[in-house]
């Protein structure tokens, strides 16, 4: 029986490809947290495994529009930001009435996740009537006016209640109050309560999700969209909607991610989600392979770590990333390389034995 | 479908018509399918009857005219409303789910009759599973017929030619229509796999108990299996009647031959 339920696990390609995946997770959770607990991690890359988690979760939320869906989003930090300052306002704001940092983790990511839903509802019955350039185009513009609304968003709370403005000073509290968003400033005095695990979770939560929804009408119909537009229409897919709900779970998983990463930090400024951040995340996406969420994951880790493992070359640091990712590309895109490096494979090594 | 609408028309179409900007490419276009009837549309290279089948399927929507089918007037109603109804079509220039593989091609079909949410998928609720299941099941029946069990897992863009053509059949009849429209079915074929289609043809018709209107080149299929034949020329009809009719009409072999 276990050993049946074990070789369905890798009966074909796909489900071999997503078991790696959850197995890459576990096992890189297995190491880094047991390496954490026994203080064999430096404190530089301790601070980076959150961050990387939430990168992961909003890259596999972007494969998911980009990669599968097909339509090249570059608003996906947008999400982010709305996901983060939501969560972390409903944390700042729970603070005393939920005292279980994991109790109120969990109701920042959630409340995180709707924040993001209404924002991709709102901006995708427009935006999803455009195709291609266009639609980059309009999501990349999204990104850039959230960032300019949160950038001037004064937002905070005291004994009288809640106090919102658009104009700094106008937001004056009382004693004893807290502001939760500053402006400029962003959010700043929060509660650190994010950490590793919960982020491992919500990456196998976001692989559960993506890969059940690939397995049901919905994914087929998101791919029959991509591949033929009118066919699908043909064939009584309704396009927007389809195309809508890849978006939305794309800009939920964005969300989720966000308000995991404002909370591990005690500030958090607007500017941190620009047109970079989204460029970033469609980065890991395309050299992970579009449509293909290991290679999201392990190409976020990498990615995320080489920076950080090139500090010591200083001022050449981020030319070396750039190399690193032009070879990426030109390397996983090259079919003659392909075939001459599946020769060396272990499967093609034990079939020329067998001849 | 009961006694009293066996007899009267599946589709009913009048007046059509459609211009692009100042061209007008199909003008007074009319026709009527019965039930279980194949009908063809035939006529010279740039006549208008690709345009015809967009109009009917909505892809273009129609300047003018009426098209009634199964006593329904479908004048507001888009491309997945007409698949809803019961038109269902293959392409001239095929258009498959070409990196989903066969089996998927052929779910995509039933897209309309699965009821579950995308939060039953997520949670693999029972529901899901129940009507995913009887969608494997039907979908795999239907490749069966169109002699595609073997390569239900191959992805569509890689199968030859004619099993191409026989999966966009598949997958049109998978919206379970009432009426098939086929745009050249037997473009690219040679003798024997066309005589083969000719054959499958009526047996779909047959079997599934609907309506076909096929666009057609080759002569010997269509006098072979079309009850009806519409001729078109210059977006207009120019003769309407049975295969023998048709043959014998001095218009339409002028039309074709030229004087």
């Amino acid at each position: 029986m276990a050993k049946s339920i074990f070789s369905s696990l890798f009966q074909n390609a796909q489900k071999r490809n997503r078991t790696v995946s959850f197995l890459i997770v576990i096992i890189a959770y297995a190491v880094l947290e047991s390496m954490m607990r026994s203080g064999n991690l430096s404190s530089l890359f301790t601070s980076l495994l959150v961050p990387m988690t939430c990168y992961i979760v909003a890259a596999i939320g972007l494969n998911l529009n980009v990669g599968i869906s097909g339509e090249l989003n570059l608003g996906q930090a947008g999400f982010m930001s709305v996901g983060a300052f939501t969560g972390v306002s409903i944390s700042g704001l729970l603070a005393n009435t939920v005292p279980n940092d994991t109790v109120r983790l969990i109701i920042a990511i959630i409340s995180g996740i709707v924040a993001a839903a209404i924002f991709g509802l709102i901006i995708g019955v427009p935006v999803l009537k455009l195709q291609g350039d266009y639609l980059a185009i309009v999501t990349l513009a999204f990104g850039q006016i959230l960032k300019s609304i949160i950038t001037n968003i004064y937002f905070g709370f005291d004994s009288a209640g809640l106090h919102f403005s658009f104009v700094e000073n106008k937001t004056s509290l009382l004693p004893g109050g807290k502001m939760l968003m500053n402006g400029p400033m962003g959010a700043t005095g929060t509660n650190k309560i994010s950490n590793f695990t919960t982020g491992v979770i919500l990456i196998l939560l976001s692989l559960i999700v993506v890969y059940n929804l690939m397995d049901s009408k919905s994914g087929r119909a998101i791919m029959a969209a991509r591949d033929n537009r009118i066919a699908a229409e043909s064939t009584g897919i309704p396009i927007l909607s389809t195309k809508m709900l890849s978006f939305l779970v794309s800009a939920c998983l964005g969300g989720a991610a966000g308000a995991l990463y404002g909370l591990n930090y005690s500030t958090l400024v607007p500017a941190k989600f620009d047109f970079n951040t989204s460029i970033l995340i469609l980065v890991y996406v395309v050299l992970g392979g579009l449509g293909n969420m290991t290679g999201t994951i392990i190409a976020t880790i990498v990615l995320v770590l080489l920076p950080e493992f090139l500090r010591s070359m200083q001022d050449y640091r981020m030319l070396i990333y750039a190399i690193v990712l032009i070879l990426i590309m030109i390397l996983t895109n090259n079919e003659d390389l392909k075939v001459r490096m599946s020769r060396f494979s272990l499967k093609s090594i034990l079939m020329r034995k067998k001849g | 479908m009961d006694s009293n609408t066996r007899n009267e028309a599946v589709l009913k179409v009048d007046g059509l018509g459609i211009d692009f900007g100042g061209l007008t490419a199909v003008n007074n276009f009319a026709m009527s399918i019965k039930h279980k009837e194949i009908a063809g549309l035939i006529g010279p290279n740039g006549a208008g009857k690709t345009t015809v089948f967009n109009m009917l399927t909505k892809v273009y929507k129609p300047s003018r005219g009426t098209i009634v089918f199964c006593g329904q007037d479908t004048a507001n109603l888009s491309i997945v409303e007409m698949s809803k109804l019961g038109i269902a079509r293959t392409f001239q220039n095929i258009r498959l789910f070409s990196k989903l593989s066969v089996l998927d091609n052929v779910k995509c079909g039933f897209h309309q009759s699965i009821t579950y949410s995308p939060l039953d998928a997520i949670f693999k609720t029972p529901r899901y599973r129940r009507e995913e299941h009887e969608v494997d099941r039907k979908s795999r029946e239907l490749l069966k017929v169109f002699n595609l069990s073997n390569e239900a897992d191959v992805v569509a863009a890689s199968l030859p030619y004619g099993g191409q053509r026989r999966l966009e059949i598949a997958r049109a009849l998978a919206t379970s229509p009432r009426l098939l429209l086929l745009d050249e079915p037997a473009a690219g074929m040679n003798p024997q796999e066309t005589e083969d289609l000719m054959n499958m043809i009526r047996t779909v018709r047959d079997k599934f108990e609907i309506s076909i209107l096929l666009i057609e080149h080759d002569m010997k299929l269509v006098m072979g299996i079309c009850e009806r034949i519409t001729v078109l020329n210059y977006g207009m009809t120019l003769a309407e009647g049975t295969p023998e009719e048709i043959q014998s009409n001095p218009e339409v072999v002028k039309a074709y031959l030229g004087e």
